[in-house]
C-alpha cells in the first residue's frame, strides 16, 4: 500500500494478505476449490465449501452413518451451515441484497432461532 | 482484489472501524481484525466525505477532485476498500466468527489455591466477603492443599501443557504463605519433573505480605519466584478495608516486610496489585505512594468486583473519576515512554501490548482454556476466582478435564454468543470481560459485563491514542512488545 500505512503487527499481516491475494487473481487459479487437494495454507484464500452434494457433508439427505435416523435435528441448528453456503430446504430472506441483517440478532442459532423473524417489505 | 468488484456506479459507505487522532494524524482501529492503519490527506478526506453518508464512487471522486489528483484518489479508495474501511453499501456485514479453539489446546498457566484460609479479613474480598460463591468457612473444601494434591497438579500441568516449552504455576489463596511448606515442596518437585520432561516451569505467587519473613524472602529470591503484593496504598487507605480479623489495619505490619522484600528480591520484578473501591479512589496518591515511597517497580489497579448495593461498590461517577485519574497516569506513562524511561503503571503496558499485536479475542480471558484454577482438593475450575465452585468445575487434577463440560463452556462464553457485544468497536480487546465479574454482577459467567462498556471503550481509546503517539514519535519503544 502506498498511501495508507500499516502501524501495528496485525495491520502488517493484513497488508501482506492483501498483497498475496492481489498476486493470486490470475483466472487460471480460480478453479473449483472444493476439489483441490493442496494443503489449506497453499489455497487461494478462504475455503468455501461447495455444498452437500459435492463433499457430502451429512445433513439433509443422510446422516453420518449413511442412514436417515440422525438427520438435522432440530433443523434450526443447521441454518448457518446450510442456508449460506449450501442447500437450505426452504425459502429464506435474500441476505445478500435486501435483508443483510436478517440474522443479526441470532448469534447462536440453537439458542436464538426464535429471533429469526419474518420479513415484511 | 476487492476493488475490482466495485464499479464506478456503485455506492460506497463506511464499514466498521474506530477512528482516533494523535497530534493531528488520524488512525483507524479496524474492527474486528484489530489492525491499525495511519491515514493521510486523501484518505482522511474520503472518510470525512463518506462520514456524511454513502456516495456513488464517481460522485465521491468529483467532490474531492478539486483537492486531490484523481489517480491518487482512486488508489486511496482501493486501499481503503482493501483494508475494509469502506466498501459497497450493500455488502453484508462481516459475521462474528464462531470458530472454537482446536482440540488439545495447551494449558499454559495453572493457578494453585494452596489454601482457602486467610489471616486478613478484607471487607471486599470476593472469596470471603458478601459476594463469595464458595462456602470457604464451613464448606467441604479442605483448608489447605495437601502436598500430594500439589504434586498431582504439577503432573496435570506437565501433561496438559503439551507442546509448550514453558509452563507457569501461580500460587494463590487465601493467604498463600499460610501453606509455605507445600510451596517449597511443590517448587522443588516441579523443577525436577519439568527437567525430566525437557520443559521449564516458571513460578509466581500473590500474597498480602503479612507473613513475609527473612527466610521466606531468601527462598523467593533464590527460586526466582515472581511476587505480586496485594496492597491498597498508604496507611489510611490500606487500614480502611485490608484489616485483620480483629479489625486492626495491616499497613504497619506489611510496610517493613515489603521494603525488606524489595531490597533483597531482585531476580524477578515485584508488582503491587491494588483493589479500588468507592472508599479508596485516590488513584494518583495510591500510585505515588506505592512506587515512590514503597519502591514497587510496577503497580496495577483494578476496580473491586462486587454487587452495586455494597457501600464500597464504585458508583458510575466513581468510574468517571477513576478513568480521569487513569488518564493522568497514562499521559505520564507516555512521556516516560517517549524518553525510553520506565513508568510503573502496568495497566497501560498490558493494554498497549495487546494493541501492538492486534489481538482480536474470542474470549475475555484464557480461563477454562489456557489458564485454569485448582482448588485445595484438586478440583480444576475455570480460574482461581471460581476455585471450589461446583458449577464452575471442569475436572480434577487426578481425573483430567471433562471435555464435554469444557466444550459447553467454550461455546457459551464465546464472543459469537455475546450478541450485545456485536456492535461494539472495543470487542477485539474486551470480548465481554471477566467471567467472575459477570457472575457476581449478573449471576452468570457468560454474560457480557455491560456495566463496564463505557469505561472499557474510554480506556481503550486512551490507550490507542498513546499507541499512535508512540508509533509516530518513538516507534522503537514498541519493539519490546514484539514476539
Amino acid at each position: 500500500m502506498k498511501h495508507i500505512k500499516a502501524v501495528n503487527q496485525k495491520a502488517a499481516r493484513i497488508e501482506a494478505w492483501v498483497a498475496y491475494e492481489a498476486e493470486q487473481t490470475q483466472p487460471a487459479e480460480l478453479d473449483v476449490v472444493g476439489l483441490e487437494s493442496r494443503p489449506p495454507h497453499e489455497q487461494n484464500g478462504p475455503h468455501f465449501p461447495l455444498g452437500c452434494s459435492l463433499v457430502f457433508s451429512p445433513g439433509w439427505e443422510a446422516d453420518s452413518a449413511g442412514g436417515t435416523a440422525g438427520l438435522c435435528q432440530p433443523v434450526e441448528r443447521d441454518i448457518f451451515d446450510c442456508h449460506l453456503s449450501c442447500f437450505w430446504p426452504a425459502h429464506v430472506p435474500d441476505q445478500l441484497n435486501h435483508s443483510p441483517d436478517w440474522t443479526s440478532t441470532c448469534a447462536s442459532a440453537q439458542k436464538d432461532w426464535r429471533k429469526l423473524d419474518l420479513i415484511f417489505p | 482484489m476487492n476493488s475490482s468488484v466495485i464499479t464506478d456506479s456503485e455506492t460506497l459507505a463506511l464499514r466498521e472501524f474506530h477512528p482516533f487522532k494523535t497530534d493531528g494524524v488520524t488512525y483507524l482501529y479496524m474492527v474486528p481484525s484489530a489492525g491499525i492503519f495511519r491515514m493521510d490527506g486523501p484518505s482522511d478526506a474520503i472518510l470525512e466525505a463518506l462520514g456524511k453518508g454513502p456516495k456513488v464512487k464517481t460522485e465521491l471522486i468529483n467532490e474531492l477532485s478539486g483537492q486531490f489528483n484523481i489517480d491518487l484518489l482512486l488508489e486511496t479508495i482501493d486501499e481503503l476498500i482493501e483494508i475494509r474501511a469502506i466498501g459497497d453499501i450493500d455488502a453484508p456485514k462481516d459475521l462474528v466468527p464462531n470458530d472454537l479453539p482446536p482440540v488439545g489446546f495447551p494449558l499454559t498457566t495453572m493457578v494453585l489455591n494452596v489454601t482457602n484460609k486467610c489471616n486478613l479479613a478484607c471487607t471486599y474480598c470476593y472469596e470471603y466477603g458478601e459476594d463469595k460463591i464458595v462456602d470457604t468457612k464451613y464448606g467441604n473444601q479442605p483448608k489447605f492443599m495437601a502436598e500430594e494434591t500439589a504434586k498431582e497438579s504439577v503432573e496435570f500441568l506437565l501433561e496438559e501443557s503439551r507442546g509448550q516449552d514453558v509452563a507457569h504455576i501461580t500460587f494463590f489463596g487465601g493467604e498463600t504463605l499460610l501453606n509455605f511448606p507445600v510451596l517449597q515442596d511443590t517448587v522443588a518437585y516441579a523443577r525436577r519433573r519439568a527437567a525430566e520432561e525437557g520443559k521449564r516451569i516458571e513460578f509466581s505467587l500473590t500474597t498480602n505480605a503479612t507473613l513475609l519473613r527473612p527466610e521466606i524472602i531468601e527462598w523467593l529470591a533464590d527460586n526466582q519466584i515472581g511476587v505480586t503484593i496485594s496492597i491498597d496504598g498508604p496507611k489510611e487507605v490500606q487500614d480502611g478495608l485490608r484489616v485483620f480479623h480483629n479489625g486492626k489495619g495491616s499497613y504497619d505490619v506489611v510496610e517493613p516486610k515489603i521494603k525488606e522484600l524489595l531490597k533483597r528480591h531482585k531476580t524477578r520484578p515485584i508488582g503491587a496489585r491494588v483493589t479500588l473501591t468507592q472508599k479508596n479512589m485516590d488513584v494518583l496518591k495510591i500510585f505515588r505512594h506505592l512506587t515512590e515511597e514503597m519502591g514497587f517497580w510496577e503497580v496495577g489497579l483494578a476496580p473491586v468486583t462486587t454487587q452495586d448495593q455494597r457501600d464500597y461498590a464504585i458508583t458510575s461517577e466513581g468510574k468517571d473519576d477513576m478513568l480521569e485519574q487513569f488518564g493522568v497516569l497514562a499521559q505520564e506513562w507516555l512521556e516516560c515512554a517517549l524518553n525510553d524511561e520506565h513508568h510503573g503503571f502496568s495497566n497501560v503496558k498490558d493494554t498497549l501490548e495487546e494493541i501492538h499485536k492486534g489481538v482480536s479475542k474470542a474470549y475475555g480471558c484464557g480461563a477454562g482454556l489456557g489458564l485454569m484454577g485448582v482448588a485445595t482438593d484438586g478440583d480444576v475450575s475455570l480460574c482461581h476466582r471460581f476455585a471450589g465452585s461446583p458449577e464452575h468445575t471442569i475436572g480434577s487434577v487426578t481425573d483430567g478435564i471433562d471435555r464435554d463440560k469444557q466444550g459447553k463452556f467454550l461455546v457459551d462464553h464465546h464472543i459469537a454468543s455475546k450478541t450485545d457485544c456485536h456492535t461494539c468497536w472495543a470487542r477485539p480487546i474486551c470480548s465481554g470481560g471477566c467471567y467472575h465479574e459477570a457472575h457476581v454482577q449478573y449471576g452468570t459467567s457468560s454474560h457480557p459485563n455491560l456495566h463496564y462498556c463505557t469505561w472499557v471503550r474510554s480506556w481503550t481509546h486512551t490507550c490507542l491514542e498513546i499507541y499512535g503517539a508512540l508509533a509516530e514519535k518513538n516507534p522503537k519503544f514498541l519493539n519490546r512488545f514484539d514476539a
